[in-house]
């Protein structure tokens, strides 16, 4: 088995080369794959044979040999002689490890540019020489520029075509910067080019356009800058998932999510929003690696917590002393358009921001742009390839950022029918109803009843003595379930007592038969799904057990509600035990009957130390924990 | 960050994306260095723990040492493994090894026919039992909504037009020609009923960076990709009727990433020992059209 595993030591010579994504847009046609086959023939990086297999497949099918053929790897593509998707490919400099994403001009293939753009942090728009700035050239310019990708060369290319013909260098270069000056993009640079012919772009076009003195298409590359640095901007962390794996004796509840702006530390305060609730980065947890203090933008990572407060995927973690995130049920944004079918006014979607996931409804389209001219029209929807101004309205309230602010968690995704169909940043808070909704007083909406039935029935068992607290913390936490959109019950001797169980009397034989019907109503309701909360003072271990028993295998948790007798008669708020104490009430749990402890407890709440939200908390986590709500 | 770290972040984030998203949802294991980064990187995300089952499947033609490091990592790491395999084909001896049918078509039923049968449920499913060390019949034949695959952009053209969330509709196509748009970090995660998505964590690592990350992290790989003398090692493994080691003195990690790095299969393509992407024009790309990793 030695022989079958090596492991290598753990040593690192990783060089520090910093990596680049480059997208290529532009026109249909105006030769973008050109101008990558040429860089990477140019630069050397192609592997042995491969120029020459695809010039054989060319003469085959009696086909000029085109750089273009390099990347347009498919055979789909090939046939229909137009990039269809976003390519990778990959080359190397003693600076830098540049991807290159191809990205297709065709209109009809507008999402898959969109999908190369947003991870770029550079772009060469490539217009055609002959052709001139065409429609596209101006929707990729806009689209560009909403998807925050700020460095842009314009390489003019098929110089050849027009005789290396300066004149049309300059026309297009003013007709263009115009434009790109009119969105808030000053161009890097202007490079006039031949993609088929190899000038500017690694060779000097300098014999052919001697006119020329600018930068090549590679230098260029090399000097653009990498991206800034979001580690500068206030902490944010949408919270992917809250993870407690039990495996292995494993304790840890840990937050999970990726850094996307700023910088954690541990010893920090936390906020989380929407609920507002704050506790303080205790560690960062890392598997394989050696232990951390802070985390920086980019890199994907995992607290915990000093205090358990419960926190949820689709929260956003920020530091309680920087700038703090937007909370609201309402936005204004500009949005672009994917979706067969256009955005409409009163129509419902679905939105991802972060990791929350919400209901929305277009409340109002306020404008929509041509992106050819740049003119502003008063339509009521944004049809496919558009790009306009919408008042969004969510069903619950959701944490954000504006754009100004934070464009990355300013930043969300349209879903309709299972797709995702557009894109938006959110430039302004516009809430919805007043704003003033609080989390406790929002009515179920429908989102939520959806999100309900991410749950499984179970039976929480609060047991304990006379005022411990079970009605209390019982009552809260059914307040927060609901908020939330799970759907509970609760069970108590009162409700119970009132009506199905009115025949029992208070014999020891009563209250067993009390609590089996008990038991067997909360076995119905946990198998109907829901959530069950019992409060029953259930003071012998046997009465428990036989609880647990009756709902078996659906999923029963005691919970010991734990606080002193003299505590309970302090608090009294049914005026029991003074009765209990004077002797106008017999067989008194705690005062003249015994409360067997419990041994088995899954959960013990001390109410002499925890408070109300804690328990909540408590319980919450434990529910998720088991992924019971989830 | 450097370059390894972000690719890391980026593939950890994706992982917990996919977790978060999918109720069923498996990893494809298939022993080669690249899944075996994969399930490395799934460790990180979750802290140790990996929270979903790890599918293998076993054409039986797989070189013996793989099956054997297979169960090895299982134990090490207490995974939760499943294997599948087309019991019939291998019975009926409609294997290219057989003599019965061409690469490419032995490649469609001991690969992609029990890759879709065992993801759908239809086809046996063996899973390792901890307790006794063995493989029991698996009870489960929930089919899986989420598959992570460990595919890369730059082993070859059709995988570079791959997205981190793919779908695949309920005859497991892959419509190249119309995939969902992705950017901002936001990934299809919802799907039709009857369809699955396949999520792709290592879409931007190369070959190097495999390299580089298995150094890094003292990942444990198989010894097949070294050269024990001969002045022959694998590059890429697979069933060893369909799979010739290439000429190359690499005997560990180090030499492997100079190799690739300044040496001399600095211009060879990385799957150039696999038999079967040869037999036409476009073999891989029709095999994963059909479902084919």
């Amino acid at each position: 088995m030695d022989e079958l595993i090596r492991t290598t030591e753990k040593a690192l010579n990783v060089k520090k080369r910093e990596d680049m994504h480059i997208v290529i847009v532009g026109h249909v046609d105006h030769g973008k794959s050109t101008v990558i086959g040429r860089l990477l023939a140019d630069n050397n990086m192609l592997p042995e044979g491969k120029i020459e297999q695809i010039k054989e497949k060319c003469r085959r099918n009696s086909k000029p040999f085109e750089y273009a053929f390099l990347l347009d790897a498919l055979k789909d593509e090939q046939s229909q002689g137009i990039t269809i998707d976003t390519a990778r490919t990959f080359f190397t400099t003693e600076k830098r490890n540049y991807i290159i994403l191809d990205a297709p001009g065709h209109v009809e293939f507008l999402k898959n540019m969109v999908t190369g753009a947003a991870r770029a942090e550079a772009a060469l728009m490539v217009v055609d020489a002959n052709e001139g700035v065409m429609e596209n050239s101006k929707r990729h310019g806009y689209l560009l520029s909403m998807l925050g990708v700020k460095q842009i060369a314009v390489l003019i290319n098929k110089m050849d075509a027009v005789g290396y013909s300066k004149e049309r260098f300059d026309d297009i270069k003013t007709e263009y910067g115009a434009f790109l000056e009119s969105i808030g993009i000053t161009a890097s640079s202007f490079i006039p080019v031949s993609g088929m012919q190899g000038d500017n772009i690694v060779n000097s076009g300098a014999k052919n356009m001697p006119w020329y003195c600018g930068v090549t298409v590679m230098d260029q590359l090399e000097a653009f800058d990498s991206k800034g640095d979001n580690s500068r901007l206030p902490l944010r962390i949408p919270v992917q998932g809250v993870y407690k794996f039990t495996g292995n004796n494993d304790d840890r509840r840990i937050i999970a999510g990726t850094v996307e702006t700023g910088v954690l530390n541990v010893g920090d305060e936390i906020t989380f929003y929407p609920s507002g609730k704050t506790t303080v980065a205790k560690t960062i947890e890392m598997y394989n690696a050696d232990v951390q203090t802070s985390a920086e933008a980019g890199s994907a990572t995992g607290f915990t917590m000093s205090q358990q407060i419960y926190a949820m995927r689709g929260d956003i973690a920020v530091k309680s002393n920087e700038p703090q995130p937007k909370v609201s049920n309402g936005i204004i944004a500009n949005v672009f358009w994917l979706g067969k079918e256009p955005l409409v006014k009163g129509k419902s979607y679905t939105v991802k921001l972060g990791t929350a996931k919400v209901k929305a409804r277009i409340e109002s389209v306020n404008k929509v742009l041509d992106a050819s001219t740049l003119n502003n029209i008063q339509k009521s929807e944004i049809a496919r390839n558009e790009v306009g101004e919408c008042n969004i309205s969510f069903e619950r309230q959701i944490a954000f950022d504006i754009v100004d602010e934070n464009p990355i968690t300013s930043r969300f995704v349209l879903i309709d029918d299972y797709e995702i169909c557009g894109g938006g940043i959110v430039t302004a808070e516009k809430a919805i109803g007043g704003g003033n909704i609080t989390r406790d007083d929002a009515l179920i909406t429908r989102d939520e009843r959806v999100l309900a039935s991410k749950q499984r029935g179970h039976v929480l068992w609060l047991t304990g003595l006379s005022g411990s607290g079970k009605s209390t913390i019982s009552g809260a936490l059914e307040r927060v379930l609901n908020s939330m959109g799970y759907s509970c019950y609760r069970l108590d001797g009162d409700n119970l007592r009132f009506g199905l169980n009115k025949d029992c009397d208070f014999t020891d034989r009563g209250r067993d038969e009390n609590l089996r019907r008990a038991a067997e109503v909360a076995r119905l309701f946990a198998d109907a799904g829901l959530i069950t909360i019992c409060t029953f003072i259930s003071p012998k271990g046997e009465q428990r057990a036989n609880a647990r028993a009756c709902v078996g295998e659906l999923g029963f948790s005691q919970v010991y509600v734990k606080a002193s007798v003299e505590e309970c008669a302090r608090r009294d708020p049914k005026g029991l035990y003074k009765k209990a104490f004077e002797g106008s009430i017999k067989g008194f749990t705690g005062v003249d009957s015994p409360y067997d402890e419990p041994v088995d407890a899954d959960i013990v709440i001390d109410t002499e130390e925890t408070s109300v939200d804690g328990a909540v908390d408590m319980l919450l986590n434990y529910l998720s924990d088991n992924g019971i709500i989830y | 960050m450097d370059h390894i770290e972000k690719l890391e972040s980026r593939s950890i984030h994706i992982l917990r994306e996919a977790y978060s998203s999918f109720k069923d949802l498996c990893m494809l294991w298939s022993i080669g260095k690249d899944s075996t980064v994969m399930l490395r990187l799934a460790q990180k995300a979750f802290f140790g723990h990996v929270p979903f089952p790890l599918v293998h499947i076993d054409t039986c033609y797989k070189i013996k040492e793989m099956i054997e490091y297979r169960d090895r990592l299982a134990m090490l790491y207490d995974l939760d493994i499943i294997y599948g395999v087309n019991e019939k084909a291998i019975a009926e001896k409609m294997t290219f090894p057989d003599g019965n049918c061409s690469r490419i078509k032995c490649c469609e039923l001991l690969k992609t026919q029990a890759l879709t049968d065992t993801l759908n449920g239809t086809g046996v499913r063996y899973r390792f039992n901890h307790k006794t060390g063995k493989y029991e019949r698996d009870t489960n034949t929930q089919p899986y909504t989420g598959v992570i695959v460990g595919v890369r952009a730059d082993e070859e053209g059709s995988r570079s037009k791959e997205r981190y969330f793919s779908p695949r509709n309920e005859n497991n196509d892959w419509d190249i020609a119309n995939q969902p748009p992705e950017f901002w970090n936001q990934y299809k995660t919802d799907f039709k009923p009857g369809t699955h998505v396949r999520i792709h964590p290592l879409l931007d690592w190369t070959e190097v960076d495999i390299w580089e990350y298995v150094r890094r992290e003292g990942i444990p790989t198989v010894s097949l990709y070294y050269d024990k003398g001969d002045g022959k090692r694998y590059r890429s493994l697979g069933c060893w009727p369909c799979t010739t080691p290439i000429d190359s003195t690499a005997k560990n990690v180090d030499e492997i990433i100079e190799e690739l790095r300044s040496g001399k299969l600095k211009n060879v393509a990385e799957r150039s020992g696999r038999q079967q992407d040869k037999e036409d024009g476009g073999g891989l790309e029709d095999l994963r059209k059909g479902g084919y990793m």
